[in-house]
């Protein structure tokens, strides 16, 4: 029997295997645009289960509106990658820490 | 086990597999192709979950552009980072300590506050259109909140395009703003000269 839990719990993992991709991938600024790509999926799949097992619409309308601005966020982070790559010849994230942040 | 857990846990597993892979596999052409594996499953289970339309959009907006963008930036960049590299044992044992700590509590809240107790409500009729429900909420109660969303698309597409534009030097182009401004001085030059003879 499938049940709420079952969703929640594939979302928290998914969330969790993308914060832990973010700690491990800290030579390539690609991939952390990629781990936050799966974070936004983790987050809308729990916010489409939720609007099944409550049945209310409410909850695809937000996923629709986080697909949107996912897809914003990924075209200005790569335009900026690719000013920073033809800047400094390099995505590594250490070599971009000249604001010691 | 009735065929909906069968396909729940396939894809799930799918989806899990493949996240690992994005974030383990270092080589950036390989992580975007996971990725497109990864919302290809999404996908399904979302249609397992009557969300259809949302479905179909991710597999079409998702994979079908943003993945593509990335796998365009990916393979302009020529980047080879080697997998395996010293970063990666480094951050790797705070990372899945985080990790376990998120995915401990998570757990913690979705297991002792009675959801595994939501039963999957009934499937909706033959002729429920989950477009049409969500267009209906769209163009209604969200109406500020789609044209904001729209608006933004369009803030994004001119920062892309202002951050990555490059005026070469050596190309030509026209200023509208010089061949405006022109006058008849600046162009027709008149020459006082004597007149040829007749008969030419």
């Amino acid at each position: 029997m499938l049940t709420l839990a079952h969703f929640l719990t594939l979302g928290a993992v998914l969330f969790a295997i993308s914060v832990a991709g973010i700690f491990i991938n800290r030579k390539n600024v690609l991939i952390l645009l990629m781990c936050i790509e799966l974070m936004l999926l983790a987050v809308n799949i729990n916010f489409v289960a939720f609007s099944r097992f409550l049945d209310v619409m409410d909850g695809q309308v937000f996923v629709f509106f986080i697909l949107t601005v996912a897809a914003a966020e990924a075209a200005i982070g790569l335009a900026i990658l690719i000013v920073l790559f033809r800047n400094r010849r390099s995505i590594n994230v250490e070599d971009i820490a000249d604001l010691k942040g | 086990m009735p065929i909906i857990e069968i396909v729940f846990y396939l894809f799930s597993l799918v989806l899990i597999a493949s996240a690992l892979c994005v974030v383990t596999v270092g080589n950036a052409v390989h992580a975007v192709l996971f990725l497109v594996l990864a919302f290809f499953s999404a996908a399904c289970l979302w249609m397992l979950l009557h969300a259809e339309f949302l479905a179909i959009v991710l597999v079409l907006v998702y994979v079908g552009a943003v993945m593509v963008l990335f796998l365009f930036v990916v393979m302009m960049l020529d980047v080879n980072v080697s997998p395996g590299s010293e970063g990666f044992t480094r951050y790797l044992p705070a990372g899945v300590l985080v990790a376990l700590a998120m995915a401990i509590q998570l757990f913690l809240v979705i297991w002792t506050r009675g959801m595994e107790a939501v039963p999957m409500p009934e499937a909706p009729d033959k002729d429920y259109s989950n477009t049409r429900e969500l267009g209906k909420l769209l163009y209604t109660d969200y109406l500020y909140a789609f044209e904001i969303a729209a608006v933004l698309l369009l803030v994004a597409i001119i920062a892309a395009i202002a951050l990555t534009h490059r005026r070469r030097p050596d190309a030509k182009h026209q200023d509208p703003g010089r061949q405006v401004k022109v006058r008849r001085e600046d162009r027709v030059r008149l020459v006082k000269m004597k007149s040829e003879g007749e008969g030419g």
